[in-house]
C-alpha cells in the first residue's frame, strides 16, 4: 500500500520531475535601489587574507571609485564579483535575488555584470567591429553562435557603441593595431555591447595621456545613471575628476567611504595611503 | 549560401579546391582510360599514394582546426585517425569471410591463430558497412567528447593538455599492441579482400577510393571553412588569444572547445577510414605519439590558421617523407626534426605565410 502511494507521489500527473523543471535565473530586483551587496566577504590565499570581512554596497546607477594601496584586495574583490574566485565566507548578491556565489563566470556575465581587466584584453587578431560583435548580448550557446548573422538592429547598436567609444574610424582595423588608450576604450565598448547593469572597470586610465584620460572620464560619467559603474583606479586626479563617492580599501576591508574631500581629510586614510 | 560567400574571400582555398577537383577528376581518368604505354598514364601505385596524401590532407585540416584556430595543441590527433581506421579495418576483416588462410567463415585469421572460439562482442555488427561507418564517426567522436569534457571542464590548457593528448594516444597504442585486446595485436588488421563487394585489388576500386578521398577532403575543407568564418570561428580564435576575456563576455568556453575538438576528431576518424583500404593495413603504429607529432609538423610547415596551408603542408611533408624514406631511410627523422625547428624559427607562419606576406607588401 505504502509502496503504491509513494509510487503515486512519485509519478504525479500534474507535476514534472524536479530535474525537468528548467532553472530560470531570477530577474534583477532593484526594489531597494542597491545593485550590489557584498557582505562579510573573506578570502585568504595560503593564509594571507586578501579580503578580510569586506562590506560594500553599490547603488543602482551610481559611479563609485575604489582606491587603495597595492594589495588592498581591489582586484580580488572584482574576481569574486565576476565568479573567478570563490570566497571562504560571506555573501555577494546582485540585486535582491541573484546570488553571485552560486554562479560561474558566463552566468554572471549573462546576468548583467561586465568587467574590464587591468591590462587591456581585446582580441588583437580580430577587427574592432568583430570584437564588438563577439561581446554582443544574445544567445551564446554553441550552435546559435555557429549560425549567427548580424541583424540591422545589431549593426545599429554596434555603430552606436563605436560612436560612444570614439572608434568609428578604426572600425575595420585590427584591434592589435590600436593604441593603448584605444584598446582600453574598445574594451569598455565590449562591455557596453553586453548590455550590463553593472560595469566593473579596473584601472581604465593606466598608461593614458592626459587627453585620453579626460575622454575616458567623460565616457565613464556618461555611462553612470543607465549603468552602475565601479572604477578601481590609482590615479588620484582621475578619481577626483569623476567620483562623487569614493571607497578606500585597505588590507582587504573598507577603511573609509565618502566624497573625495571627506576621504582625503580622513586621518586614517592619510596615514595608510594618501599621506605617503 | 554563406559558404560560397566565405569561399570567395578565401583565395588560397579556391586555388586548393580547384586543384583538388582537377586531380580528383584527372588522376582516375589517366589511370583507368589512358593506356599504360602512354606517357600520361598514372600508375595505380601513384594514384594510391596520392589518395593517401588526400587522407593526410583531411587529417591536417582537423589538426589545424583545433591548433591553428582554437589554440589546442593536440599531440594525439593520430588516436582518432587510427580509431576511424580500425573501425574501417574491422569491416574489411569481416568481409574476408572464409577466404582467410584458416578459412573460418566467422573469425578473422588472427583470432583463429590465438585459438579463440567466439567473436568478441565488439566485433559484432561490423559485417554491415553502415554500422562500420557509424562507428567511424561515433568512436572517435565519443572518445574526444569524453576526454574533452573532463579536460576542458577542469580548464586544462596549454602544454599540460598537449601532454595529456599524447598520453592518450600512447596508452591506446600500448593497449592495441596487446593480443588480448582483440584487434590483431602488433600485426594489426590486414589482408583485406574487398569493400562493398568490390575487390580492393582492381584499379577501378582504387580509383573509387581515390575519388572518395578527394570528395571527403573537399567536404571537410568546406565545413571547416564554414566553422572558422562563422561567429563561432571568430570566437575560437578569441579563445586561442584571450580565453579569460571570452568567459567574461558570457560564453561557455569549455562547451565551445568540446564541440570543435569533437568535430575535429570525427574528421580525423573519417580520414583514417579512407586511409586504411588504400594502404591495406592498420596497426598500432598509427597510434604512436611520433605519428601525431608529424601531423602537427605538417600544419606548422604549411601555415597555422590557414586551412589550405594545412593541406599544402600535409602534401609537401609527406611527399618529402616518401622520397626520403626511399633515398635515405635513416635521415627521415632527422629531417623531420630539422624541419620543425627551422619552420618554427624562420617561418612562424609556414610556407603559405610567405605568400601572404608578399600579398601584404604589394
Amino acid at each position: 500500500m505504502s509502496v503504491l502511494e509513494s509510487m503515486r507521489g512519485f509519478m504525479r500527473r500534474d507535476q514534472v520531475f524536479d530535474f525537468l523543471i528548467p532553472v530560470v535565473p531570477p530577474d534583477l530586483d532593484l526594489t531597494h535601489g542597491v545593485i550590489l551587496y557584498l557582505e562579510n566577504l573573506t578570502v585568504s590565499f595560503d593564509g594571507f587574507k586578501a579580503i578580510n570581512d569586506l562590506n560594500l554596497y553599490i547603488d543602482d546607477g551610481e559611479l563609485r571609485c575604489i582606491i587603495g594601496p597595492n594589495g588592498a584586495g581591489k582586484t580580488t574583490m572584482m574576481d569574486i564579483i565576476t565568479g573567478k574566485t570563490k570566497p571562504d565566507s560571506g555573501s555577494a548578491w546582485f540585486g535582491q535575488e541573484i546570488n553571485l556565489l552560486a554562479m560561474d563566470e558566463p552566468e554572471i556575465a549573462a546576468a548583467g555584470i561586465g568587467r574590464k581587466f587591468q591590462k587591456p584584453t581585446v582580441f588583437e587578431h580580430h577587427r574592432v567591429i568583430d570584437n564588438l560583435e563577439l561581446a554582443m548580448t544574445g544567445d551564446k550557446r554553441v550552435w546559435p553562435t555557429l549560425t549567427a548573422s548580424l541583424s540591422d538592429e545589431q549593426r545599429d547598436r554596434m555603430d552606436e557603441v563605436l560612436q560612444t567609444i570614439g572608434l568609428e574610424r578604426q572600425a575595420g582595423n585590427l584591434a592589435g593595431s590600436l593604441s593603448h588608450g584605444q584598446k582600453q576604450w574598445l574594451e569598455i565598448g565590449m562591455l557596453l555591447m553586453q548590455n550590463p547593469r553593472l560595469l566593473l572597470v579596473d584601472e581604465p586610465a593606466a598608461g593614458m595621456t592626459h587627453q585620453e584620460m579626460d575622454r575616458t572620464a567623460e565616457l565613464l560619467t556618461s555611462l553612470a545613471g543607465a549603468h552602475s559603474v565601479v572604477v578601481v583606479e590609482h590615479d588620484m586626479d582621475f578619481v577626483r575628476s569623476i567620483a562623487n563617492k569614493v571607497t578606500v580599501l585597505h588590507q582587504g576591508s573598507v577603511l573609509a567611504e565618502g566624497t573625495m574631500d571627506e576621504v582625503q581629510n580622513n586621518q586614517q586614510v592619510i596615514e595608510v595611503y594618501l599621506g605617503e | 549560401m554563406k559558404i560560397l560567400r566565405y569561399l570567395k574571400t578565401d583565395i588560397g582555398g579556391m586555388i586548393t579546391l580547384g586543384l583538388l577537383a582537377l586531380v580528383t577528376i584527372i588522376v582516375p581518368i589517366c589511370n583507368l582510360l589512358v593506356p599504360e604505354t602512354s606517357g600520361l598514364h598514372v600508375s595505380t601505385f601513384t594514384m594510391t599514394l596520392l589518395g593517401k596524401y588526400l587522407c593526410y590532407g583531411l587529417l591536417a585540416i582537423s589538426v589545424d582546426l583545433i591548433w591553428g584556430y582554437l589554440g589546442i595543441l593536440s599531440l594525439g590527433q593520430g588516436a582518432f585517425f587510427a580509431l576511424g581506421g580500425y573501425a574501417m579495418g574491422m569491416y574489411l576483416m569481416r568481409q574476408i569471410g572464409s577466404r582467410g588462410v584458416y578459412g573460418n567463415p566467422l573469425l578473422p585469421d588472427f583470432m583463429v591463430f590465438l585459438n579463440w572460439q567466439h567473436l568478441p562482442w565488439f566485433w559484432h555488427g561490423f559485417q554491415w558497412f553502415w554500422f562500420a561507418m557509424l562507428m567511424v564517426v561515433l568512436v572517435p567522436g565519443l572518445l574526444a567528447a569524453v576526454f574533452g569534457w573532463f579536460a576542458f571542464r577542469s580548464r586544462v590548457t596549454g602544454v599540460y593538455l598537449s601532454i595529456m593528448t599524447q598520453a592518450l594516444t600512447y596508452a591506446l597504442m600500448l593497449a592495441f599492441y596487446r593480443n588480448e585486446m582483440g584487434f590483431g595485436g602488433n600485426n594489426g588488421l590486414t589482408d583485406f579482400k574487398d569493400i562493398l563487394g568490390f575487390s580492393l585489388q582492381t584499379d577501378a576500386t582504387r580509383a573509387g577510393l581515390f575519388i572518395a578521398s578527394g570528395l571527403a577532403l573537399a567536404a571537410g575543407y568546406l565545413s571547416c571553412l564554414y566553422i572558422t568564418r562563422s561567429r563561432l570561428g571568430k570566437l575560437s580564435t578569441a579563445i586561442r588569444d584571450q580565453e579569460d576575456r571570452v568567459r567574461f563576455i558570457g560564453y561557455r568556453v569549455e562547451n565551445i572547445k568540446l564541440w570543435i575538438f569533437t568535430f575535429a576528431a570525427i574528421l580525423a576518424g573519417i580520414a583514417g577510414a579512407l586511409y586504411v583500404p588504400q594502404v591495406g593495413i592498420i596497426n598500432p603504429n598509427e597510434f604512436s605519439p611520433l605519428a601525431s607529432i608529424e601531423m602537427v609538423v605538417w600544419v606548422a610547415v604549411g601555415g597555422r590558421a590557414t586551412l589550405y596551408g594545412a593541406v599544402v603542408g600535409a602534401l609537401l611533408v609527406n611527399y618529402a617523407k616518401s622520397y626520403l624514406t626511399v633515398a635515405m631511410p635513416d635521415a627521415w627523422l632527422f629531417a623531420l626534426g630539422a624541419l620543425f625547428v627551422l619552420v618554427t624559427l624562420l617561418l612562424p607562419r609556414g610556407i603559405t605565410g610567405l605568400l601572404r606576406k608578399k600579398e601584404a607588401n604589394r
